[in-house]
């Protein structure tokens, strides 16, 4: 019986609850130099100068460098469009442009004199106005990069849909997508600004070996990426450089970028010829690791009375903080799936992308589609409550339905597989939404000043696109019997050594603990790009099985010949002996002695793949909370969230389920508790754990969370990716539910995250 | 100016002079060289510096090792038996798949460790209250609470046994 | 992270740390630091030299003093919480230490300490406020007693004088209704606002608020609006009259005043339905 779909327990575990990881300020590095950063408390300045000469003289300082020191060229984005001006620097120059952007690092004998010495660098800074609003941003008054001409870093335009006139003309008015609509709504939504908060802030280590390459220890999802990154900068062979990600205390899309300051260590490193490392403080962190989300929304969805949907547009706003990084890439996610789970003829979309005066913003769990679902989810609860028509009817009504597959959506792209409408049925049923609603309806027909609030989302999102490319793996067979696997994905949580480990040992039919996981060290692994996305088991992980299956075949080969047997009589001993001719036990080689005469002979039982998926796959799912509103207080508390979730098929239900978890609980946070805010002068308001509501365990029910298997045609594991589910579907839930038990108050819309003082205004406005 | 301090970590006693102004969890990590403790923010806010301080939890970010002086200290390291065998916390968080990324988990055990001495058989509510000041980013802490509940349960069910032994003798005397 | 360098000197009597605390005015006394340390972390502060109490022992103990009970002000937030005197003769004390902060912060952070920091924002300030407490400090010119009334003068500024140390908190017995509503977003945050009600030996209700000025404070309003039959709905509309509450980020001046009469109110019926219980 085959492993794979079981239950089975992570290898991780042991050490990570015994000893702990092995993350990146952990690894020992004896004689390493402290880094310590100045940052800028300005949002927009001038640097007019720099006075390093109080710290130089204190204790245990060894240098001070500024950009000037440096003269590195500034990190190229590989990301179509962005213009070169707006090319990030590794420490700032003339010009600092958000709160906590590096102006000049401290090298130190501590961390602590490191520490002491930055409080010491005097720097003049000319204050320039802060851009904080879009709208000021999209104005163009004030600009960042004065020789880009305009804070625009990307933009898309809308496409002129077929059966509309060219041109974005506004709703209702002659030729518009909306014109046989007879309801249409609008509202514009604030998707705010989060910070990502792994529970690791940023690290790295770097030494230079006596023979000429760069170790560099990095905190980092896509540790290749780090390598080309400090290749260009040292301008070095990449062969030079090996940079290894340890354990990685999570990233949730935020670590996976080119960061000056971590970058910086191992450049200086190259160049001082001494050990030097570096980590953040969480305060730093809050400042100068990437942000997510941040997108301003217009949407207009119109239809007809009796519920049909028909023409939807979705104009997006993006902030992309001070320096265009991934986020500037975000709205072509929220583009390709604009229109959700819905069949609904006509999809216009634009976006633009600004720079503004705050820190960078970059993926963070979703990046792009979370923000999809919040507007198509939203507006459609909004024509819901128009019309008067339950929620899930108007969804139920309007589902793409399962026999439509593969199916192309308006905005161009196209869905693997789903059955949306089993996705709602299931969890209207699991939560038994009728009884619900009945007493939702009991509590107000009674006047409770505590309101009940239904919300539903039935979501569809997209991970493993192949415009992000594929996956290496390699797995050998050694002659001690046991295997090695090799991975260009790089798990920082995931628990990929468990779910590797599975493919293979099931392929192999050898125990799991036989099989050994190598990942993120770009010595020990030939290529690869990351575990970002909810991409690494259906590209890394089906390029892990089909080598450990190449392997297979290598050893039937080889099998044959010492068995003198015919290989297509050959089949592995699921019982771990190795390889055998069926019914015949004793005609049989193990592992060990195959792998012991491939080797003799110079071939050694090894077998690499590329996995190249022909597409993106389309996990899909029915997320609803139930949400209980004090309206004397605002108070908001989430009483259940049940989840359906259809990532294709399950490898291991454990490491499925609690991925889930944490998407759902990240989704709840951000709809009723977390925002990363600037004032209008660019300062940041919510720069400790203490002021940003990160969420807790007490604010959190348990979740119940129900699995489909739907197999996607696209991979041959038939997986879909489950890292971002969670948190796509549920975010919208909440804050939908929260909007739902004020309707009958009069509240229309919401924005996250809903505080209490928010739900009280709202009262208060509605009378 | 170095402070003289004693004390006994994981059941050894360890002599140092440190600074002042060193913490608990820094003395632990590079003075004492165990780095099983976590740092994760500079508030008092994650509790992934969490250690047993003379059998309590506490944030070992916001005691200095100065204070440390005279006391013991259990981190993660000094939990399962010397020989290998786990501590049913460390056991019910594998059985449960109650981490992902490992990085809160030292101090997320620690604290649960504490919170069950306290109150060895809690309800959900009592759970998730008690362990308010731990952070996790990765599990949404739902098979955190499962897996404290599940010795939660084993501890009650440990003790109804024995209280059920203890009328019974009762009844047969 | 790293605190900026200072020295560190543990005393063992309070005679030791009263000598130190005159001796250089850059001094802070460290009890459990939980008030101390992170804004030292973020080097918020930035004192010269901290006196650790941790050596003195004799100031942790909850005794019974006949009309009052006395509570050292070494007393950590859980041997307030779970000490069954403290819970018989002040019931509403030992369950505003349990909200205090999160377990470890209640295993390290001391009542004393809470107290002499003075943040209006904090539970115990409030409570002890609302029970009438008194305060025995020690200083250079020996003991003195201060009402807790008289203790908080400004924000994170108290009556203590140069050189004194606050060592036992007396709580007078408090058997009536009593009640402590904390609204906030998380469990271990601050509160936004709360309203502790406390029966005083008067029989009428104290009431105090947290988060609603610059100071620990009394909704005198609705104190002097009870005092005078106002039924408790019309009292408690009055909590924030005459208060000047903080505008941050949870919550602007507006809503603190909204959410006091909430809790306040909310506040008033639990402990009158206690006290009928009782």
């Amino acid at each position: 019986m085959s492993i794979l779909g079981n239950r089975v327990l992570r290898v991780e575990d042991p050490k990570l609850l015994t000893a702990g990881g092995t993350y990146v300020d952990d690894v020992e590095l004896p004689g390493a130099v402290e880094l310590c950063y100045v940052r800028s408390p300005h949002a927009h300045a001038g640097v007019v100068s720099i006075d390093t000469e109080a710290a130089r003289r204190a204790p245990g300082v060894l240098d001070v460098l500024t950009a000037a020191d440096l003269a590195l060229a500034p990190i190229v984005q590989h990301l179509p469009g962005i213009p070169a001006e707006m090319a990030r620097p590794f420490l700032a120059g003339d010009r600092v442009r958000f709160v906590g952007e590096a102006v000049a690092v401290v090298l130190a004998e501590t961390r602590a004199e490191a520490a002491d010495g930055a409080a010491l660098v005097e720097v003049e800074y000319d204050p320039l106005p802060a851009v904080v609003a879009l709208e000021h941003a999209a104005s163009g008054e004030t600009l960042l990069f004065p020789a880009a001409g305009s804070n625009v870093a990307a933009r898309i335009a809308p496409a002129p849909a077929p059966s509309s006139a060219p041109g974005a003309a506004a709703p209702g008015a002659e030729g518009s997508i909306f014109d046989d609509c007879e309801v249409v709504v609008s509202e514009r939504f604030v998707n705010q600004r989060l910070a990502p908060c792994p529970l690791e802030v940023r690290a790295a280590a770097a030494v230079l070996g006596e023979d000429g390459r760069l170790t560099h220890w990095s905190t980092s999802q896509t540790p290749f990426a780090v390598r080309q990154a400090l290749a260009g900068a040292l301008g070095v062979e990449e062969g030079k450089i090996r940079v290894i990600a340890p354990d990685v205390g999570g990233g949730f899309g935020a670590k996976n970028g080119d960061y000056p300051d971590e970058l910086l260590v191992g450049v200086l490193a190259h160049r001082l010829g001494r050990p030097v490392r570096w980590c953040e403080t969480r305060s730093e962190s809050m400042l100068a690791l990437g942000h997510g989300r941040a997108q301003q929304q217009t949407i207009t969805l119109g239809g007809s009375r009796d519920g049909r949907l028909r023409a939807y547009r979705l104009e997006v706003v993006q902030d992309c903080g001070a320096y265009p990084l991934l986020a500037s890439f975000l709205p072509h996610l929220t583009r390709a799936m604009a229109s959700g789970t819905y069949d609904i003829e006509r999809v216009e979309f634009e976006s633009v992308s600004l720079v503004t005066t705050t820190a960078p913003v970059v993926a963070y769990r979703g990046a792009g589609r979370p923000e999809a679902a919040a507007a198509i989810e939203r507006a459609v609860d909004r024509f819901a409550a128009e019309i008067g028509m339950d929620p899930a009817e108007l969804r139920r009504r309007n589902l793409v339905g399962p026999q439509r597959f593969p199916f192309e959506n308006p905005t161009g792209t196209v869905y693997d597989c789903g059955d949306y409408a089993a996705a709602l049925e299931r969890l209207l049923e699991a939560s038994d939404y009728d009884s619900i609603r009945a007493e939702q309806a009991a509590r107000r027909s009674c006047g409770e000043t505590v309101e009940l609030g239904i919300g539903l989302a039935v979501y569809v999102e997209i991970t493993g696109a192949a415009d992000l490319g594929g996956e290496w793996s390699a797995v050998e067979m050694l002659p001690d019997g046991t295997a090695v696997v090799r991975t260009g994905t790089s798990a920082h949580g995931q628990g990929h050594a468990t779910a590797w480990s599975m493919l293979v040992s099931d392929a192999l039919g050898i125990p799991i603990d036989a099989v050994r996981f190598v990942q993120s060290d770009t010595d020990l692994v030939a290529r690869g790009v990351g575990t970002f996305g909810s991409r690494s088991l259906q590209t890394g992980g089906v390029a892990a099985r089909q080598a450990a299956e190449r392997v297979v075949e290598l050893a039937r080969e080889l099998a044959g010949e010492l068995l003198e047997a015919d290989p297509a009589d050959l089949v592995v001993d699921p019982g771990g002996g190795g390889i055998g001719v069926v019914g015949t036990p004793t005609a049989r080689r193990s592992w060990a002695e195959l792998a012991a005469a491939a080797a003799e002979r110079g071939t050694p039982l090894r077998a690499e793949v590329d996995f190249t998926p022909p597409g993106g796959t389309f996990p899909f799912g029915a997320h609803l909370a139930v949400v209980e509103v004090d309206t004397e207080t605002g108070g908001v508390r989430l009483v259940r969230l049940v989840a359906v979730d259809d990532a294709g098929r399950i490898l291991n239900p454990l490491l499925a389920d609690g991925q889930v978890h944490g998407g759902l609980a990240q989704g709840v946070a951000q709809a009723l508790l977390e925002e990363f805010v600037y004032d209008a002068e660019g300062n940041p308001l919510t720069t400790t754990l203490a002021d940003y509501l990160f969420v807790t365990a007490a604010e959190l029910p348990s979740f119940e969370s129900l699995r489909m298997e739907t197999p996607t045609p696209r991979n041959p594991l038939g997986a879909k990716g489950i890292g971002e589910s969670g948190t796509i579907g549920s975010t919208v839930a909440v804050q939908n539910a929260v909007v739902d038990a004020l309707a009958g108050r009069g509240v229309r819309h919401l924005d996250m995250p809903l505080s209490p003082e928010r739900v009280w205004q709202s009262l208060a406005a509605t009378g | 100016m170095g402070v003289k301090i004693v004390v006994e970590v994981n059941g050894t006693a360890q002599s140092h002079e440190v600074e002042a102004r060193t913490l608990l969890v820094q003395y632990l990590r590079d003075v004492v060289g165990l780095h099983g403790t976590n740092i994760g923010c500079d508030t008092s806010s994650c509790g992934a510096c969490t250690v047993l301080l003379d059998g309590e939890s506490v944030k070992s970010c916001t005691v200095l090792a100065a204070q440390a002086d005279g006391r013991s200290v259990t981190t993660i390291e000094g939990l399962a038996e010397p020989d290998g065998t786990l501590h049913p916390v460390q056991s019910a968080f594998r059985e449960h798949h109650a981490l992902q990324c490992g990085y809160c988990t030292p101090g997320m055990v620690m604290a649960v460790v504490s919170l069950l001495k306290e109150n060895p058989s809690p309800t959900e509510s009592e759970v998730r209250l008690g362990l308010e000041g731990n952070l996790c980013r990765c599990t949404g802490y739902h098979n955190i609470v499962k897996a404290v509940l599940a010795v939660g349960a084993t501890a009650g069910a440990t003790a109804g046994a024995t209280a059920g032994a203890g009328a019974a003798a009762e009844a047969g005397r | 992270m790293i605190p900026a360098a200072f020295e560190y000197r543990r005393v063992g009597s309070v005679a030791e740390a009263i000598a130190a605390l005159s001796a250089d005015e850059d001094a802070k006394l460290l009890a459990g630091g939980h008030s101390l340390l992170p804004l030292m972390k973020l080097r918020l502060a930035v004192p010269s030299l901290l006196i650790d109490l941790g050596g003195v022992p004799s100031l942790s103990y909850v005794r019974d003093g006949g009309d009052h009970l006395a509570i050292g002000a070494l007393t950590r937030h859980c041997d307030v919480e779970r000490s069954d005197l403290v819970r018989r003769s002040a019931p509403l004390l030992a369950y505003v230490a349990g909200q205090v902060g999160d377990p470890q912060v209640r295993h390290r952070g001391t009542i004393g300490g809470s107290i002499a920091h003075g943040d209006p924002a904090s539970d115990l300030p409030a409570a002890v406020l609302a029970l009438e407490a008194t305060l025995v400090v020690e200083g250079p010119d020996g003991e003195r007693t201060i009402p807790a009334g008289e203790l908080f003068l400004g924000f994170l500024e108290t009556s203590l004088r140069p050189g004194e140390v606050l060592t036992e908190i007396r709580v007078p017995r408090s058997p009536g209704g009593w009640s402590f509503q904390k609204f906030n977003r998380r469990a271990q945050d601050w509160a936004i606002v709360g309203a502790v009600i406390a029966t005083a030996p008067s029989g009428r209700p104290n009431v105090a608020l947290v988060n609603m000025a610059a100071t620990p404070v009394r909704a005198a309003a609705t104190e002097s609006a009870l005092a005078a039959g106002a039924g408790t709905e019309e009292a408690a509309r009055l909590a924030a009259d005459g208060l000047e509450p903080p505008s941050d980020l949870n919550a602007s001046p507006e809503y603190r005043r909204h959410l006091a009469s909430v809790l306040v109110r909310r506040g008033l019926e639990e402990a009158a339905a206690r006290d009928g219980a009782a």
